[in-house]
C-alpha cells in the first residue's frame, strides 16, 4: 500500500507538473518567436501576458467541438486521447532531481526508474504515430488524411535515428534506465569537465535533428504545414479536442528536450553546495535549467529557420542521420569491444 | 566549399534571428498608444450642416447610386415650405450607411454635390449587434452647433474629437473642394455657400496660402474673389 500511494502522489505530482510546464512552454514561444521578430508577443492577460494560455485554454474548453459527418466516431473521438496518453507516459521515465533521503527512505524524483526506459520511450513515441495516423484517417477529410500520411512516414523514419542515437548511450553507459544513465554522467574529467554524453557528438547531433522530427516542428513541420495542409493532422478537430493535441505537443516537446538532458547533457548533474534543503533543490534547478535551454534552442531554430520539402526530409532521414548512426555504432562497438576483450590479434 | 556552407548556413540564419531580439520593438501597443493618422483617413462619416443649421444634404442620392458597396440608403422629401431642413427643393429624409458593407472608398464623398457627406477621423465603431451598425440620419447628422453625434460615449479608444476632423482628400479632389481646407472643420459659412473659406488659426493661414491659391487658380477667378469676400466677413465678426 505504501508503494501505492506514494505512486500516486507521484504520478499526480508530474501530471500537474507537465500542465504547468505547457502552460509556460506556450508562452514562452510565443514571447521568443515574437520577440526575434520584433515585436511583443502576448501582453494583455496577466504580467507579460503570461496567462495567455491559460486563457485560450479556456477560449477551447468553451468552444463548440465540431465533428465532421463522415468522421469514424469512436476513432475520432479517441485519437486525441491517444494523443496525450504516450506523451504523458514518456515523462515518467525522467529523472527531474537527485534522489531525496527524508529518515531511512530515500525518494527518487522520477515516477518509475525502469531498467528498459530507453526502450520505453521509444516505445511510446511509436504510440504516439498511431494518434496521429487515426486522427487523420478518421476526420473523414482529406487535409488531415495527407498530414496523417506524411506525419507517421516522418515520425516513423526518425525514430529509426532517434534510437540508433540511443545505441551508443546504452553501450558507453551499460544501462539502459535513465536513473542509471545520469547517474553514469556524475563523474568528472580531470576534475572539472562533467563527463557527459555529449562527447558522444554525432550520437547527440542526431538525437536533436531526430528530436526536431519526432516533436514535428520546425524546419521538419511539414506534417502540419499550414499552406498546403490548413492545419495538418488535426485539422478537424476543434475545441477541447484541439487543446488536447495542442497538450500533446508541447509535453512532447518537454519531454524530449528533457530527454535530450538525460541521456546527453548530465540529466540533473551541477555544482551542488549550501544548507542540506538547497542541495535537495539545486539539482533541479540544474534539470530545468538545461532542459529549457535545449527547449530555446528548438524555439529559436523554429523562429529561424524554413521548412523542408518532403523529398528533402526523406532524403535526411534514411541517407544521412541513420547510415551516420550505424557507422558511429560499429566505430564504437569495435572500440568497447577492444577495451573490454582487448585486440583480438593480441 | 560549398559543403562548409550547407553545415554553417544555417547557424548563419539563427544568428540573425537571435540578433534581431535585441533590437527595439516595432509593436505599437494599440489602445493606450495610437499611432498619427494620415490627413486623409477614410473614417466615419457625417453629415453636414450649414452654419445657420440647415442640412446641406438635398436628397439626391447620388451617394447611394455611386456606393460600390451598396451601402448607403437615401430617401429624400420635399422642403416643407414653412420650415425647411435644407436650402434646396428637397432634403435627405431617411439617411443611413451600412457599416458592415462599406469599404469606406470615400466615393459618396466625392459624389456630394453638397458636401453633405464627408469622412472622418475615427475608425472606431465597433458594435456588437448588427444593427447597430447600420448608422441612421440621427447618429450621422452633425447638430445644430456642429458637434458630430456617435452611438457610442466617449471613452479611451473614441477620441469623439476625430469626428471633427474633416477627410482633407475629399477637400482637395472634389468639384467643389479646394486644398485648403485639410485636415479642418467641415463647416461652411453661409447657407449654400461651399466655397467660403474654411476659418484659418496662426501659422496654418501662411503654411497653407500656396496651396490656396493653386487651388483658387482651378477652380478660376470667380471663386478666388467669393473667399476673399468671405475672409472679409469673418474678420467683421
Amino acid at each position: 500500500m505504501e508503494g501505492f500511494w506514494l505512486a500516486l502522489i507521484k504520478v499526480m505530482i508530474a501530471f500537474i507538473f507537465l500542465f504547468t510546464i505547457v502552460i509556460f512552454l506556450v508562452w514562452a514561444e510565443r514571447k521568443i518567436v515574437a520577440r526575434m521578430q520584433n515585436r511583443d508577443g502576448p501582453t494583455r492577460a496577466g504580467p507579460f501576458g503570461i496567462m495567455q494560455t491559460l486563457a485560450d485554454g479556456m477560449k477551447l474548453m468553451f468552444k463548440e467541438s465540431v465533428t465532421p459527418r463522415r468522421a469514424e466516431l469512436w476513432i475520432y473521438l479517441a485519437a486525441p486521447v491517444m494523443a496525450l496518453i504516450p506523451a504523458l507516459l514518456i515523462f515518467l521515465i525522467v529523472p527531474i532531481g537527485a534522489p531525496i533521503t527524508i529518515g531511512d527512505t530515500t525518494y527518487d524524483l522520477q515516477v518509475t526508474d525502469l531498467n528498459i526506459a530507453v526502450l520505453y520511450f521509444l516505445a511510446m513515441s511509436s504510440i504516439a504515430v498511431y494518434a496521429v495516423a487515426l486522427a487523420g484517417w478518421s476526420s473523414g477529410s482529406k487535409y488531415p488524411l495527407l498530414g496523417s500520411v506524411r506525419a507517421s512516414a516522418q515520425m516513423i523514419s526518425y525514430e529509426a535515428a532517434l534510437g540508433l542515437a540511443l545505441v551508443p548511450i546504452v553501450m558507453y553507459n551499460r544501462t539502459a534506465s535513465t536513473a542509471g544513465i545520469v547517474e553514469a554522467q556524475g563523474a568528472t574529467v580531470f576534475g572539472i569537465f562533467p563527463a557527459w554524453n555529449v562527447i558522444l557528438i554525432p550520437s547527440f547531433i542526431v538525437f536533436l535533428i531526430a528530436g526536431f522530427a519526432e516533436t514535428n516542428r520546425a524546419p521538419f513541420d511539414l506534417v502540419e504545414a499550414e499552406q498546403e495542409l490548413v492545419g495538418g493532422y488535426h485539422t478537424e478537430y476543434s475545441g477541447f479536442r484541439f487543446a488536447l493535441f495542442f497538450l500533446a505537443e508541447y509535453i512532447n516537446l518537454f519531454n524530449i528536450a528533457a530527454l535530450t538532458v538525460v541521456f546527453f547533457l548530465g540529466g540533473w548533474h551541477g555544482p551542488v553546495f549550501g544548507p542540506t534543503i538547497i542541495q535537495y533543490l539545486l539539482p533541479v534547478v540544474w534539470f530545468l535549467l538545461k532542459t529549457f535551454a535545449i527547449i530555446f534552442l528548438f524555439i529559436w531554430v523554429r523562429a529561424s529557420l524554413p521548412r523542408l520539402r518532403y523529398d528533402q526530409l526523406m532524403e535526411f532521414g534514411w541517407k544521412r542521420l541513420i547510415p551516420v548512426s550505424l557507422v558511429w555504432i560499429l566505430m564504437l562497438a569495435i572500440t568497447f569491444g577492444f577495451q573490454r576483450f582487448g585486440a583480438p590479434w593480441s | 566549399m560549398s559543403w562548409l556552407d550547407d553545415i554553417f548556413g544555417p547557424w548563419k540564419g539563427l544568428l540573425v534571428t537571435f540578433k534581431q531580439m535585441f533590437r527595439p520593438k516595432v509593436t505599437t501597443r494599440y489602445p493606450e498608444e495610437k499611432r498619427s493618422k494620415p490627413e486623409r483617413f477614410h473614417g466615419r462619416h457625417v453629415l453636414n450642416r450649414y452654419a445657420d443649421g440647415m442640412e446641406k444634404c438635398i436628397g439626391c442620392e447620388l451617394c447611394a447610386g455611386v456606393c460600390p458597396a451598396d451601402c448607403i440608403y437615401v430617401r429624400g422629401a420635399d422642403n416643407p415650405p414653412e420650415d425647411p431642413v435644407s436650402p434646396g427643393e428637397r432634403y435627405g429624409f431617411v439617411y443611413e450607411i451600412n457599416m458592415l458593407r462599406c469599404i469606406f472608398c470615400g466615393l459618396c464623398v466625392e459624389a456630394c454635390p453638397t458636401e453633405a457627406i464627408t469622412m472622418t477621423q475615427l475608425f472606431e465603431m465597433s458594435v456588437t449587434d448588427r444593427d447597430d451598425a447600420i448608422f441612421t440620419k440621427d447618429e450621422l447628422l452633425v447638430g445644430p452647433d456642429g458637434t458630430p453625434n456617435h452611438n457610442q460615449p466617449a471613452g479611451p479608444l473614441i477620441d469623439l474629437d476625430e469626428l471633427k476632423l474633416a477627410d482633407g482628400w475629399m477637400r482637395a479632389t472634389s468639384p467643389a473642394g479646394r486644398a485648403e481646407y485639410e485636415g479642418v472643420v467641415q463647416w461652411s459659412d453661409s447657407a449654400g455657400d461651399n466655397l467660403s473659406s474654411p476659418p484659418r488659426s496662426g501659422g496654418d493661414a501662411s503654411e497653407r496660402s500656396s496651396d490656396a491659391e493653386g487651388a483658387s487658380m482651378r477652380s478660376g477667378g470667380d471663386a478666388e474673389e467669393r473667399s476673399d469676400d468671405a475672409e472679409g466677413e469673418e474678420t467683421d465678426d
